[in-house]
């Protein structure tokens, strides 16, 4: 693959940076404002000797690439608001089971059916806690298309050296606007491979047993190795256990896996951060009217910056309070009705006040409405 | 600060290829330009047979806002469109409407400049599939927004040899009748 100039959707760059990432598999059920990623998969991947599945709906989707992974596959699958909510129970057996796989919600207006050709970040607090029990997830986005293909990338990276489902969060905006991508060259972006185990035939494996890294080397089911795969809680060898010890054990591991490596899988721009009395913290298309307004008053003389997180979770407390630490003023700029908001309190503390800027009505926040509400924010009036 | 050199936005009903039309033009200044576009449309209804819009953003450097608030540049192809967004042109601005389609009635602040494009191109080409290629040509005819050369380079990667020649002719024509408004 060379280095190629292109102009398409941030669903097509999220297509192409799943090929680039090596995806085998992908199964999905169209749904807008995400179809034009399996539009596009629908061609590439037979066209690459690779495996393109629709499936009857959106939870046989999730269940179709759970399987695909298991047998040693790159997987991936893509949907929006609705369709998210219904793979939410098998996300939580690929949680429970440490099987990789990358699932791309493109958000629209929820919830139920909701505003389905429209923008919203409605769906950040879903990606954490829409499958039930404790429990540890990644979720990246993004705020243009050279990220989006990245973050793709990255999200096939984490998913295999943690084992564990991540969850693309992108937006209508994003998905559907047209913009430059250049395609990176091979090698460019260093790719994760699927962690296998060296043990041969006729020797125990086992499924569920971290090596002293943490990683846990896996054996491409229906090949040489014989083990048990379940949503209960298991041992070493994946069969079902109630033992007080080890359920613990697991659920400690499931958790500290992802929350002990926050750093490793935290991803971000600054804008002109060092000496920004007020900080706007945003993601996704929102994070590009938020810098829009940056570099606007920029030039005026303000000092004001901006944190655009590419890494929503886990959340990135330490570098949010870092970054925040010396500014008078911080508000995150978000179109919802403050998910992250709360995290960012949380990660700030009580001495200073957070802010929320947001809108609600399906269309796309723009500098003027940032402007408005930071005036006000700021002591100025409208 | 971004530099922005256009904000264009094509209106008119679902069908007549107007988003293809901003497509077109926005791979051209990308691909072949070494410019930074943005283009987006509307969803939906609109989509559908009711007034559609696409919006493309051509300037020097990265563009951070999608969507068009104010355009620099106005096309509408419909009266529907016209009554929808004339109002919202930047004073100054330019308006391409078709006469066919559309009746300027409305004081807009803007140089308004209707042509008989789908006429010109259903009596010279006999197929009002290219009307949206004519449009384009038009549009770069009067200003300079991209090379002519560019957007045929853009048609012959999209589109299949057998079409070339329908949408040269909806080009060439459309180009001439702008150019005699050229800036």
């Amino acid at each position: 693959m060379s280095k190629k100039i292109t102009f398409v959707q941030g669903n097509e760059a999220c297509a192409l940076g799943a090929m680039y990432a090596g995806l085998d598999f992908y199964a999905g059920y169209p749904i807008t404002p995400s179809t034009e990623i399996a539009e596009t998969l629908a061609v590439m991947l037979p066209a690459a000797g690779k495996k393109f599945i629709q499936m009857e709906d959106e939870i046989s989707s999730m269940c179709a690439i759970i399987g695909a992974s298991l047998t040693g596959n790159k997987v991936m699958t893509a949907t929006s608001g609705p369709g998210f909510s219904l793979k939410q129970e098998a996300l939580g057996y690929a949680v429970m089971a440490e099987i990789p796989c990358v699932v791309v919600n493109v958000q629209r207006g929820g919830p139920s059916t909701g505003n389905p050709t429209h923008v919203s970040q409605g769906d950040v607090n879903q990606a954490r806690w829409g499958t039930h029990g404790d429990h540890s997830i990644v979720a990246l986005s993004a705020s243009n298309h050279q990220d989006v293909f990245k973050m793709t990338v990255e999200a096939f990276n984490i998913a295999e050296t943690y084992r564990t489902p991540v969850i693309l969060l992108f937006d209508e905006v994003i998905g559907h606007m047209r913009e430059k991508l250049i395609v990176p060259e091979e090698g460019e972006i260093p790719l994760v491979a699927r962690l296998r185990t060296s043990l041969k035939e006729g020797v125990n494996y086992h499924p569920y047993l971290p090596r002293e890294d943490g990683r846990l080397p896996m054996s491409d089911f229906g090949d040489v190795h014989r083990f048990n795969v379940t949503g209960l809680y298991h041992d070493m060898w994946g069969f079902p256990t109630d033992k007080p010890e080890l359920v613990q054990e697991l659920l400690r591991h499931l958790i500290d896996k992802i929350e002990n490596n926050v750093h490793k899988m935290t991803f971000y721009k600054s804008y002109f951060l060092e000496d920004a009395s007020t900080i706007l913290i945003s993601y996704g298309s929102a994070a590009r009217s938020a810098l829009s307004v940056v570099k606007q008053r920029r030039n005026r003389g303000e000092s004001i910056g901006l944190l655009e997180l590419n890494t929503i979770w886990p959340f990135p407390a330490e570098l949010v309070r870092e970054c925040t630490q010396h500014a008078d003023l911080v508000a995150v700029v978000e179109m919802n009705v403050g998910q992250l908001t709360q995290s960012v309190k949380l990660a700030v503390g009580t001495q200073k006040r957070v802010h929320l800027i947001n809108r609600l009505d399906g269309q796309m926040i723009i500098d003027k409405d940032i402007k408005r509400i930071l005036r006000i924010l700021q002591g100025r009036g409208i | 600060m971004e530099i922005t050199r256009y904000r264009i936005i094509f209106s008119g009903s679902g069908g007549q290829g107007l988003v293809s039309a901003a497509i077109i033009l926005a791979e051209a200044a990308v691909l072949y330009e070494g410019l930074e576009a943005v283009q987006s449309q509307s969803y939906g209804a609109a989509a559908r047979g009711g007034a559609t819009r696409a919006d493309v953003i051509i300037a020097d450097g990265p563009i951070n806002m999608p969507k068009i608030t104010q355009p620099s540049i106005l096309i509408c192809m419909t009266q529907e469109a016209y009554s929808k967004f004339s109002g919202l042109i930047r004073p100054g601005g330019l308006l391409i409407s078709d006469k066919k389609f559309v009746t300027t009635t409305r004081r807009v602040d803007a140089r308004q400049i209707e042509l008989p494009l789908y006429q010109t191109v259903v009596s010279e080409i006999g197929n009002p599939v290219v009307l949206n290629i004519c449009v384009l040509g038009a549009l770069i005819g009067m200003r300079g927004i991209v090379k002519k050369g560019s957007v045929e380079k853009v048609l012959a990667d999209k589109f299949p040899p057998a079409f070339m020649a329908g949408n040269q002719m909806a080009l060439d024509i459309g180009f001439e009748m702008g150019f005699e408004y050229a800036e």
